[in-house]
């Protein structure tokens, strides 16, 4: 699995998710946001999360208009994996790899907390390390991650199976107190059709070393050098 | 040319910072407040005189960038 981490101005969490991917077994080469290409035989790219251009004008609004972000829609329209975190999947929507947006958190607050979430399915190249119905433990960091669409959108995103993580409670139980920013059916992440591009507001990346808490994490990255193996 | 973009949320989008904004006016006091929605405001200079060509050159800022039309309409002026 050869990953690319893209670094936007303002992307803070990119060192974090390399760390994740490497103690998964990837390889990782850093990409700037400006470059036209991605490295030759790149498998996964990751949007990491961060304040690319200071969420100006809207989190991750330029940020998708930038030059990698050509090869990048062109690496998920012939089947490659994407994965956005938190500012990385508003960089997704906004690129149009993904549809819907994540506005204001429905409170105004920032969020800042560990939180449960429900993996929705485990047949994808993102989640095969979790366990069916599994609840993980990961964390939250946004202060917008309120994720909303249209109601076609959301209908289709139901329909076809297109949720990956649902918030919850400690149980597993979807519910609006246990949604921490208003989102749409507790919408935490979402696939493309293809559920080769994967954007969730969570930070798996977060809970890879038993030493800050937990390792709920690992699976992800864990699924995903997975799924190359396999392939 | 100056020209002004106006971005404003659909109807129907809920604008949490408009209402914090409006609570804030009525907890001011000031009379008459019904509701705020929130927006924003660009203005831009263009090169040239042809309207027509920055109507259009402005209409693709909109939707390529300046706003995101899940959530968000917009309106282009365009003055001398």
């Amino acid at each position: 699995m050869r990953a690319a981490v893209i670094t936007f101005p303002g992307s803070n969490r990119d060192g974090d998710v390399a760390k994740a991917l490497r103690q998964a077994g990837a390889s990782v080469d850093h990409v700037w946001h400006g470059d036209d290409a991605l490295p030759a035989g790149t498998d996964l790219v990751v949007l990491p999360g961060g304040f690319s251009y200071g969420d100006y004008l809207r989190c991750g609004a330029i940020a998708g208009r930038a030059r990698i972000m050509d090869a990048t829609r062109a690496h998920a329209a012939g089947g490659g994996y994407v994965l956005g975190i938190c500012n990385g999947f508003q960089i997704a929507c906004e690129a149009g790899l993904l549809p819907g947006i994540l506005v204001r958190n429905a409170d105004l607050k920032f969020v800042c907390k560990r939180q449960h979430l429900k993996v929705e399915r485990t047949d994808t190249a993102f989640t095969s390390a979790y366990a069916d119905g599994q609840t993980i433990d990961v964390c939250i960091a946004h202060g917008e991650g309120n994720y909303i669409c249209d109601d076609e959108t959301l209908a289709r995103l139901e329909g076809d199976g297109l949720v990956a993580f649902r918030y919850c409670d400690a149980d597993g139980n979807v519910t609006a107190a246990a949604n921490p920013n208003g989102s749409l059916g507790g919408i935490a992440g979402i696939y493309s059709a293809g559920r080769n591009v994967l954007g969730l507001m969570p930070h798996p990346e977060n809970l890879i070393d038993g030493l800050v808490g937990g390792t709920d994490g690992r699976g992800l990255f864990a699924s995903l050098v997975g799924a190359k193996a396999a392939a | 040319m100056k020209a002004r973009v106006t971005v404003t949320l659909k109807t129907g989008v809920l604008d949490p910072q408009g209402k914090a904004i409006e609570g804030a006016l009525k907890s001011l006091g000031i009379d008459g407040v019904g509701s705020v929605r929130q927006g924003k405001v660009f203005d831009i200079e263009l090169d040239g005189s042809d309207h027509a060509a920055a109507e259009a050159a402005l209409q693709a800022a909109c939707e390529k960038l300046l706003a995101n039309t899940v959530i968000e309409n917009y309106r282009v002026e365009i003055g001398a």
